[in-house]
């Protein structure tokens, strides 16, 4: 902009639109109230307990091992899902089936059932007498109370992330872009492995990123089935609630740091992966 | 099941050539199985599983166990938590909304970036981090132990929880759909002698009340079913600062599964009136619920 | 190669987008199909192509019969209007994926393909922006790679959708040219669709103008715009007058005064007449001719238009005069005459007469007083 140059710095561009001050005072006092100073609170405190005070705390045996655990088996559950996602997604957009609207729908209901809800619920499953364990003990198959529960309880979670993020791409691809790969001659494996899948990529990892993250904070669902066994099945979350309930302050004010620090990665990641394909691949149509 | 390739206009349907932008009968066939398999083990079987597991028993039981003392006021305690937070960051997703989506100004970007950080945090730090700024043995503890305010373990503190976990909710699904629809109308409006506050009421709230109604639906289902964030902040006093969530842990812990189940067929009822309203008014208001979820 | 479409139609559901439509297109010309949307154009070009496949018909691509081949074994090059290149690969693999996919047998070693794509993109002059991606090309230059791309396969035909419809003017009319050079260059046999007939005269060696998924004529655009064939190419075609007016004796008459064109051999009753605003010759005094008053003048560059008013029953005329000619005719009365025209018979849209009405009009100005 040419008049950028020519006219002193302005905090923001003139508008008739009245209400400025009051719509960003609120939205700045309410931000600052209720999301600022309390996390600034958790790096103060944390920041108060010292170097090395905190890396022991952090690296202690069974804080690495939650933490581990936790981000183990958010990723397995993110790939899991990054990939019946895509599936998922690509049934929804492209065919026509009874009962595809109610499928549709149905993508949400992570979103929608209250955690506890679920853990009792995947619990009852997938316990030896559930109906799905009871089918996987003869197999020598044991999902609840094991790491393989916490995998399980993650999918759900993190199930309509991938799916939500991937479909909306999917119904915008261009009939063209598959109709001219056609004409080029390639079959219909490589259309879509090489043209339609790889065009989905940044989507699917923003899908991806997003489910991990909430998988390696997420508490509710996973309490119920995982069996909770230290350096076996116990989540960093639960930890972190374990320590306050001994009243061990410094201990989970360090564990939930470092997960805030590794959540801002993730939320880095995710900008960029962003960014990135919109720097390189908007206005390709 | 009739299988059909919604991509392909053509009625008549080739003899001769295979269509040249659709997969083989057994393609298709085969990606339906598996996506329906993982939507009823993951989303329909868990679904389904609440609501046998409550009447296990008969419908008897399930009845007297909703008729208890505690599981009622912890639907109370559920229904003022919801009633007090969502009202707050309706207020506060507007006023985000209003100034993010009609203004240009410096820091907007990062603006929005806070907004969002509610969601990338753990449930539990969540909780946590008021337990550090209200504890015994935080800063205000003594000061608030002084004057007998009771932050944690009590209403405040539930409440502060689930207005942070549910923060972004409103504001996020505002911003795309009020950046889209521009100042146009407002200027309009304010051209022909609107007030600010006629201009809001008049022009801009009927455009946003479907896009804002979503909001709302999400954010409050959010708070009703939170568990994490108030599992750490209630205490976990039984009839006092329980809300529902933490009644079926507690229920649960107990072995006492039926009753467990019962209080949650509640909240997945909640979860499903959700769902359909939700669907509903995308299915209605597509165009006026923000952008980004349209499909 | 030569491709013969014959007796084809298609149908979507009820509808019939194509009605027995048989072309023949020669090796190596260059033919636009031309008409209105909804025409059937573009279902015409996806069927050749066998994006779509015939309701019923054959498609010959050469001796063979193509039509039941898969769209991947036709080996054709297909542009896009909107150029469906593929965003997240790089201009250079985009023109080389039709060689990338080829099964290992018929594929070139990697070097070739990669020079091969590399001279491509140096006839569609983009050469070093190999490395570029769609998004930070112009729209010029994505068509310019989407027929690059199209090219590499070395197609039996190549098949255009309207290619330059989503570029703007300046633009347009550059690669039009262009598209010509490339096409004399390379010898491809070339089909592109448009509604634009200016594109379509000035860049094709034969066009075909289509109306409701019928063939109306084909033709080199001189036989298009000289000899229409029916009213409808008349109509879409250029600009052109139309009136209601009655055969009686061989001679033409609106309402009940002959007009001084003579129709002989021609059965009397209604007709419509054609002709065009420039094809017409100023008359002084008028015994039988086609008068008016004058209602608007405009000055189009080189000529001026003027709108002429013949009464109440019929729709205005517009004709075109040499400045000069036309400046002491306004708000007057104006006499003139058609000197090329053609009649077509009410009743259906079948020609009734067209060489044999045909006639110098200065001999039946004679005759006809």
């Amino acid at each position: 902009m040419a008049f950028r140059s020519s006219t002193r710095w302005r905090f923001r561009q003139p508008s008739v639109i009245p209400g400025f001050g009051l719509a960003l005072g609120v939205t700045l006092t309410w931000l600052t109230l209720i999301v600022l100073i309390p996390l600034s609170g958790l790096i103060w405190r944390s920041s108060g307990l010292g170097w090395s005070n905190f890396m022991a705390l952090v690296l202690d045996e069974r804080t690495v091992n939650a933490l581990t655990i936790s981000f183990g088996t958010a990723f397995i559950a993110a790939v899991v899902n990054l990939f019946f996602g895509v599936v998922l997604a690509w049934v929804l957009v492209r065919y026509r089936f009874p009962g595809k609207r109610v499928i549709d729908a149905m993508v949400d209901l992570p979103f929608a059932l209250p955690t506890a809800v679920a853990g009792i619920a995947l619990t009852a499953l997938y316990a030896p007498n559930g109906w799905i364990g009871s089918l996987l003990e003869p197999l020598g198959i044991k999902v609840a109370f094991t790491p393989a529960g916490i995998v399980v309880a993650l999918v759900f979670v993190g199930l309509p992330f991938v799916v939500r993020t991937v479909q909306p791409i999917m119904e915008e691809i261009d009939k063209e872009v598959e109709e001219a790969a056609a004409t080029l001659g390639a079959n219909r494996y490589q259309t879509i492995s090489r043209v339609l899948l790889p065009g989905l990529l940044p989507a699917g990892l923003t899908g991806f990123a997003l489910a991990f993250a909430r998988g390696v904070g997420e508490y509710g669902s996973v309490i119920f089935i995982a069996g909770n066994l230290p350096y076996v099945s116990e989540i960093a979350p639960l930890l972190i609630i374990i320590r306050l309930e001994e009243f061990n302050y410094p201990a989970a004010t360090a564990i939930a740091t470092v997960m805030l620090f590794l959540s801002f990665i993730m939320l880095l990641i995710i900008n960029t992966i962003q960014s990135w394909s919109r720097r390189r691949y908007s206005n390709g149509a | 099941m009739a299988l059909d390739s919604s991509s392909v206009p053509t009625a008549a349907p080739s003899k001769l050539v295979k269509a040249a932008t659709s997969e083989t009968r057994i393609a298709r066939l085969t990606l339906i199985v598996v996506a329906l398999g993982f939507v009823v083990l993951f989303l329909l079987l868990p679904l389904a599983t609440v609501f046998i597991e409550a009447f296990r028993n008969g419908p008897v039981e399930f009845a007297t166990t909703l008729r208890d003392p505690e599981t009622f006021s912890a639907i109370r305690l559920t229904l003022i938590v919801a009633a007090i937070a969502v009202p707050l960051n309706l207020v506060f997703g507007v006023a985000a909304a209003w100034a993010i989506a009609k203004f240009e100004f410096k820091g907007k970007a990062f603006l929005t970036t806070l907004i969002d950080l509610p969601f990338s945090v753990s449930p539990v730090i969540s909780g946590l981090v008021f337990v550090l700024l209200f504890g015994a043995n935080s800063a205000l503890g003594p000061f608030l132990q002084k004057y007998g305010i009771h932050i944690l373990f009590a209403v405040p503190g539930l409440v502060l929880a689930t207005v942070f976990v549910t923060f972004p909710f409103v504001a996020r699904e505002l911003i795309p759909l009020m950046q889209e629809q521009g100042t146009s109308d407002e200027e309009a409006a304010l051209s022909l002698g609107a007030t600010g506050w006629q201009t809001f009421w008049h022009v801009t709230l009927p455009n946003i009340k479907w896009g804002l109604l979503y909001g709302v639906l999400l954010c409050n289902a959010r708070a009703m079913g939170e568990f994490g964030a108030v599992s750490v902040v209630s205490g976990h006093i039984r009839g006092q600062t329980n809300t529902m969530p933490l009644q079926v842990e507690i229920l649960y812990n107990e072995y006492n599964f039926v009753a467990a189940f019962a209080v949650a067929t509640v909240l997945a009822l909640l979860a499903l009136v959700t769902l359909v309203l939700k669907t509903a008014l995308e299915l209605r208001y597509s165009d006026e619920i923000a952008a980004s979820r349209r499909h | 190669m030569e491709v013969r479409v014959q007796n084809i139609r298609k149908e979507f559901g009820r509808f019939p987008a194509l009605d027995d439509v048989s072309l023949d297109i020669r090796s190596g010309e260059l033919i636009a199909l031309l008409g209105p949307s909804g025409s059937g154009k573009t279902t015409l070009l996806r069927l050749i192509a066998g994006l779509e496949s015939p309701t019923d018909g054959t498609i010959f691509f050469g001796a063979e019969d193509a039509s039941r081949k898969s769209v991947q074994q036709r080996n054709i090059g297909f542009v896009f209007q909107h150029y469906a290149l593929f965003r997240h690969m790089t201009v250079l693999d985009n023109v080389s994926f039709g060689l990338k996919v080829r099964p290992s047998s018929r594929r070139p070693p990697a070097a070739e393909i990669r020079r091969r794509a590399l001279d491509l993109l140096e006839l569609v002059q983009l050469s070093g922006l190999e490395k570029r991606y769609p998004a930070q090309l112009s729209g010029g230059q994505r068509q310019r790679v989407a027929l690059a791309r199209a090219m590499a396969v070395e197609p039996n035909v190549l098949l255009l959708d309207e290619p330059f419809g989503a570029l703007d003017a300046q633009v347009r009319k550059e690669l039009r040219r262009w598209l010509r050079e490339i096409h004399d260059r390379t010898g491809h046999t070339t089909v592109f669709v448009t509604h634009d007939q200016e594109e379509a005269l000035e860049l094709a060696d034969r066009v075909v103008v289509m109306s409701k998924g019928a063939i109306e004529q084909v033709g080199t655009p001189d036989e298009i715009y000289d000899q229409p064939v029916s009213p409808f190419v008349y109509g879409f075609i250029g600009q052109s007058n139309c009136l209601n007016v009655t055969l009686s004796r061989g001679e033409i008459w609106l309402e009940d005064r002959p007009i001084g064109l003579r129709a002989a051999n021609e059965p009397d009753g209604a007709a419509t007449l054609y002709f065009r605003p420039h094809d017409i010759e100023l008359i002084d005094g008028c015994g039988g001719c086609l008068a008016g008053l004058v209602t608007a003048s405009r000055r189009v560059a080189g000529t001026r238009h003027l709108e002429l008013d013949l009464g109440k029953a019929h729709p205005s005329v517009e004709i075109e005069l040499p400045p000069e000619r036309a400046s002491s005719t306004d708000h007057t009365r104006v006499a003139f005459r058609p000197t090329k025209w053609k009649l077509f018979r009410k009743d259906g849209d079948v020609a009734a007469a067209p060489q044999l009405v045909e006639a110098p009009a200065s001999e039946l100005a004679r005759t006809g007083t």
